[in-house]
């Protein structure tokens, strides 16, 4: 079964959106898959309990509602084609062709390995996020939030909101930086009104900085866990801990398509010029696929790769401006929100670092390239492909397994014939 | 989140709410999530279906993330698989 496309978006986060919106603005016939059940992607994701905030409901119905949209829900890439892309939902494969193909595929989270972390109860900060929104029971469970960012923030108010009880955040980041950061949001009224809600909203929950959690302690899920901070180390009783050290751009797709990619830290993002468009011809990228900007440069990105991919400069130079300024915004956060050198050497030598294949950390000492180990220890060869141990690796400063090979992921067999 | 469905976890039947996902559904049966290769039990990690930690046998369908899946009426979910 193949279906043609003027552009073809993957992903429906608010880069995605803002992409299909201004394309289905200029006449294309536009399709937009994503491999959630509903659009939104993550900053966006439906709650069960409250649904989603009034600026996410008007774009995703200025998106969703065009008769020149076809949404293809729950439906993944699997692989590259010549012209088009391998998808596959729950029942069937199909090939889509394009005329222009916009990359929105967001981000992931940077989970990074410590002893007890594999233990029933511990989560991604994102990660308990998304699963309280689909509903996870957690009221009146204990929580504690850690790891790095702003996110940590919306993560203890959404826990909140479903009834646990957070017993702190603990963001990684020192006292000096966060008061540098705090100090330079003037720039961004708006922002400075957001953390005050969100104060607002967690008042009562201690936020400590330069606070880092070194170990989780449990028998068949999680019972304790150890946080090192400036008031030396503590033991807390929890239900759920939520840890995560910030996103890393998903660009697997983009380096199947043969993107270029631009290292940033210790990733990498899609490199991009002034409209959006990567190195491969009629192949755009939007969001934090260009690098982590959060919610507001992903959706002028999307409008702006929206636009570029149907030839329209309509707005274009007031697009840009807003681009430039919400780009200044993310370097600010990523600036100050950087990551403490402790934070990659948490893990013991016995600490599973492949969730997967459970391979500890210490059975990678004795490589330095990351094929290599990988056909020794099968590190980065289980379901998950590599994509929670490779970055946590390459965060480390570790060899790392890299190298994407389709199909991109776990296919039915049916779908390659 | 008022209205229930009945689903199967494990041979054991269980009411949860409707809309959710199944691994909600599968922590709101009380129902622990699949063991690793070294036999400990695990837990979903991201929630947004990209470690696969949370996977589950859904009506006969090996390696399914529970967290990409709204639970429906009779759905048969196993975790030790």
């Amino acid at each position: 079964m193949t279906e043609r496309y003027d552009v073809l978006v993957v992903g429906a986060g608010p880069a995605g959106l803002a992409a299909v919106r201004a394309a289905a603005g200029q006449g294309a016939r536009v399709g937009l898959i994503d491999a959630q059940a509903r659009a939104g992607g993550q900053v966006w994701r439906h709650d069960v309990r409250h649904g989603v905030p009034s600026l996410a409901r008007r774009h995703l119905a200025a998106a969703l509602e065009s008769p020149r949209v076809d949404w293809l829900a729950a439906t993944r890439v699997v692989a590259v084609e010549a012209g088009g892309l391998l998808v596959e939902d729950a029942q069937h494969a199909r090939r889509l062709e394009y005329d222009a193909l916009i990359l929105a595929t967001g981000a992931r989270e940077l989970l990074l390995p410590f002893p007890g972390w594999t233990l029933p109860g511990v989560t991604g900060a994102g990660g308990l996020q998304a699963l309280s929104k689909q509903g996870w029971p957690l009221a009146d469970r204990r929580v504690v939030v850690a790891g790095s960012g702003p996110l940590l923030l919306a993560v203890a108010a959404t826990a909140r909101r479903h009834g646990a009880q957070v017993l702190g955040i603990h963001e990684q980041a020192g006292r000096d930086a966060m008061l540098r950061f705090a100090g330079g949001l003037w720039r961004w009224p708006s922002r400075l009104v957001q953390a005050a809600s969100l104060r607002t909203h967690l008042a009562g929950v201690p936020y400590r900085w330069g606070s880092v959690v070194v170990a989780a302690h449990g028998d068949d899920r999680l019972r304790e866990i150890d946080i090192d901070g400036p008031r030396g180390r503590q033991r807390i009783e929890c239900d759920h801990l939520a840890v995560g050290y910030g996103l890393v751009p998903e660009v697997r797709l983009a380096r199947m398509l043969g993107c270029d990619l631009t290292p940033e830290g210790a990733h990498r993002r899609v490199t991009v010029g002034t409209r959006q468009g990567t190195s491969v011809a009629n192949v755009y990228a939007a969001g934090e696929v260009c690098g982590i900007g959060g919610r507001d440069s992903a959706i002028v990105e999307g409008a702006i790769a929206g636009h570029a991919a149907t030839g329209s400069t309509t707005g274009l130079a007031a697009l840009e401006r807003r681009r430039r300024g919400a780009r200044r915004f993310a370097a600010h956060l990523s600036r100050h929100f950087a990551l403490v050198a402790r934070v990659r050497e948490l893990a013991a030598p016995d600490t599973l670092v492949c969730r997967c294949e459970d391979v500890p950390l210490s059975a990678l000492d004795d490589f330095d390239d990351g094929r290599a180990a990988k056909l020794a220890t099968r590190c980065g060869m289980g379901a998950c492909q590599g994509r929670i141990c490779g970055a946590a690796l390459a965060e480390m400063g570790r060899c790392s397994p890299h190298g994407e090979r389709p199909p991109l992921f776990p296919v039915r067999l049916e779908s390659l014939a | 989140m008022s209205t229930c469905v009945r689903i199967i976890v494990n041979g054991r039947a269980f009411e949860v709410p409707e809309g959710i996902s199944v691994a909600a559904a599968i922590a709101h049966a009380g129902q622990p999530f699949r063991r690793a290769l070294g036999g400990q039990r695990r837990f979903p990690l991201c929630g947004m279906g990209v470690c696969f930690e949370c996977r589950a046998r859904i009506d006969g369908a090996a390696h399914q993330q529970t967290c990409m899946v709204p639970v429906r009426a009779g759905m048969k979910v196993d975790t030790d698989d």
